[in-house]
């Protein structure tokens, strides 16, 4: 398969990239030399084969619901690019 | 004291031969030399590595100290380090200050040694030559027109350097083994879960495991020793009973079972390494053990499976980076979408946005089944023939990387290239095992003397057994001693 330039800038979309025209071009010719690789999956013969997400079997741990972590809300808020009274700001989305 | 293994510093230090601060300067005064042209570091922050360097001598003096305490190491820029700069390679992150440390840096931290700087890497630790660092390529100490690997190329030039005696890494299809490789070290990917990844910047969780990087299996033992261990803030951290990793350092190789997957044997790898591969087993041979043929037949598979996963797990993990809480934000946007997309846009370079698009793409409506879950079966079926293979082997040999540190520029031009690089190591990391790089000689190309890894794998949980072969390998060979001209 190949991709096209509409699917590429669709995708780019989907992950909140802005990408030029010249680059969405350079992209394209890069994903389907990586896609050519990728392809060959498709000749492997996998039916009954449980998908396997993770290294090791088991089972995510539970704990008890309880404050660990103090409040740092100055320190991680140092680090924002914009904050104000405690809030971090970005522009106004609600007209 | 340049360039000794860990358990010789540590005595130096305990017999009040050097100082911590002394031995930190040193190191520092060699990484103001050579830096600048290798470029191994990142961030340098003298003042806060000798204030730690004078905590450990304080600690020394009490009786305090532990094997480790006052030896400086150096931190790849991946883990968040508590008013260090941590970049992780990204203009996305270059002001990030960390608020918090990785339990990683915690725990070295409680082990006594000193943070030496912080490590150039691949972008987000997607890539196998350093090539993707915004903050620049990283020289390899032994052809410094060539890469030193990736993504811990600046871990692997640290340390072959003399800049550092030891290093971490982290290893998502071959980050740590590949470097250690092209760059004649000792680098050890645990099995997935014995090393917190709480603070270390996530490229493909599943995948993504911290380990050491050294001159020495025994130096790889004494870093395991204080990095492994069950972390409740890593929910995949695995709770088991702590180990001592140099217990079996010096047990004997007699009837060790060696596989030899044919896959590993065949066409794609360079004759020179290759021969210095055989030599090393012939050498394991001397040392009593015996070779099994097996057969590890989708490890074909694995380079496509893993160019599906990483990057759906990745797409999903870089989506945090929207410049609101942290990072990178542009200086003009029009709206919201518009700052999330320019801020990203310029935030990322060109391979983290290549496999954020790939990941975003096999997990779009349409696609998901027949790439994610199809690249998810196949792990399922590599991971199977490890579990076969180990029915008849203790131990997997093979070559690390296919080839020895190739040119600057010559393979960062064409991704798929690039890709094939990591042919031997990503199976490790797709089943979760624990895999090695030892030094293992040198390819000869004319004047240039370039060195050549020799790839351990381990039964899960197995890192105890191949930090002992490899520290027998070592016993009875010098290659791992072998260091660059400057």
């Amino acid at each position: 398969m190949s991709l096209t330039l509409p699917q590429v800038r669709r995708v780019a979309q989907l992950a909140r990239i802005e990408i030029s025209d010249a680059e969405a071009e350079t992209t394209l010719g890069h994903l389907n030399g990586i896609f050519t690789l990728i392809e060959a999956m498709q000749a492997v013969d996998t039916n009954g084969i449980e998908p396997m997400a993770h290294a090791q079997d088991v089972a995510q741990r539970l704990r008890e619901d309880r404050v660990s972590e103090e409040n740092r809300r100055e320190a991680m808020q140092a680090i924002a690019p914009e904050t104000e009274a405690g809030l971090y700001l970005v522009p106004k989305v609600i007209e | 004291m340049i360039g000794k293994p860990l358990k010789e510093l540590g005595k130096a230090l305990a017999d009040k031969e050097i100082s911590s601060v002394e031995l930190t300067q040193l190191h520092l005064d060699r990484i103001a030399r050579l830096n600048p042209e290798i470029n191994a570091f990142i961030t340098v922050d003298a003042e806060k590595s000798l204030a730690q360097a004078r905590a450990a001598d304080a600690r020394i003096a009490a009786g305090l100290a532990g094997p480790l305490t006052g030896i400086p190491i150096a931190q790849k820029d991946i883990f968040c380090a508590r008013g260090w700069r941590t970049t992780c390679g990204s203009k996305m992150l270059g002001n990030f200050v960390s608020p918090y440390d990785a339990t990683v840096i915690e725990k070295f931290d409680a082990a006594g040694t000193v943070n030496l700087g912080k490590t150039n890497m691949d972008e987000f630790a997607m890539g196998s030559s350093n090539e993707t660092s915004h903050f620049g390529i990283v020289r390899n100490p032994w052809d410094r027109s060539r890469v030193p690997g990736g993504s811990s190329g600046g871990s692997a030039a640290a340390v072959a350097a003399l800049m550092a005696p030891a290093a971490t890494g982290t290893d998502t299809g071959g980050s740590i083994r590949q470097p250690a490789a092209l760059c004649n070290l000792t680098g050890l990917k645990p099995t997935y879960g014995v090393v917190s990844r709480w603070g270390m910047i996530a490229f493909a969780s599943s995948l993504d495991q911290a380990g050491p990087m050294a001159r020495t299996a025994e130096d790889c033992a004494l870093m395991l020793n204080a990095m492994a261990g069950f972390d409740e803030k890593d929910s995949t951290s695995l709770e088991r009973p702590t180990e001592d990793y140099t217990r079996d350092l010096e047990q004997p190789l007699k009837g060790l079972k060696i596989g030899l997957p044919k896959e590993f044997y065949g066409e794609g790898c360079d004759a020179s390494v290759m021969a210095r591969v055989q030599d090393a087993i012939a050498e394991y041979r001397k040392l009593g053990a015996d070779t099994v043929e097996i057969s590890l037949p989708n490890m074909q598979h694995g380079v496509a499976a893993y160019y599906v996963i990483a990057p759906a797990e990745a797409s999903s993990n870089l989506s945090r980076f929207d410049g609101v809480r942290y990072g990178y934000r542009a200086p003009e946007y029009s709206d919201l979408a518009d700052m999330y997309q320019k801020s990203r846009a310029q935030g990322f370079g060109a391979e983290v946005k290549r496999r954020i698009l790939i990941g975003t793409y096999v997990l779009s409506h349409g696609y998901y089944d027949a790439y994610y879950l199809q690249a998810q079966r196949i792990r399922r079926l590599i991971a199977n023939d490890f579990v076969e293979a180990f029915k008849q082997c203790d131990v997997i040999m093979g070559p690390t990387s296919p080839c020895t540190a190739f040119g600057l520029g010559e393979k960062s031009a064409d991704p798929v290239q690039m890709y094939l690089s990591d042919i031997y190591t990503i199976a490790v990391n797709l089943a979760g095992l624990p895999g090695m790089s030892i030094p293992c000689g040198f390819s000869d190309l004319g004047q240039t003397r370039l060195p050549v890894g020799l790839q351990l794998i381990g039964d899960y949980f197995g890192e105890a057994r191949l930090l002992n072969v490899a520290h027998r390998y070592q016993q009875v060979t010098d290659w791992h001693l072998q260091q660059p001209k400057e």
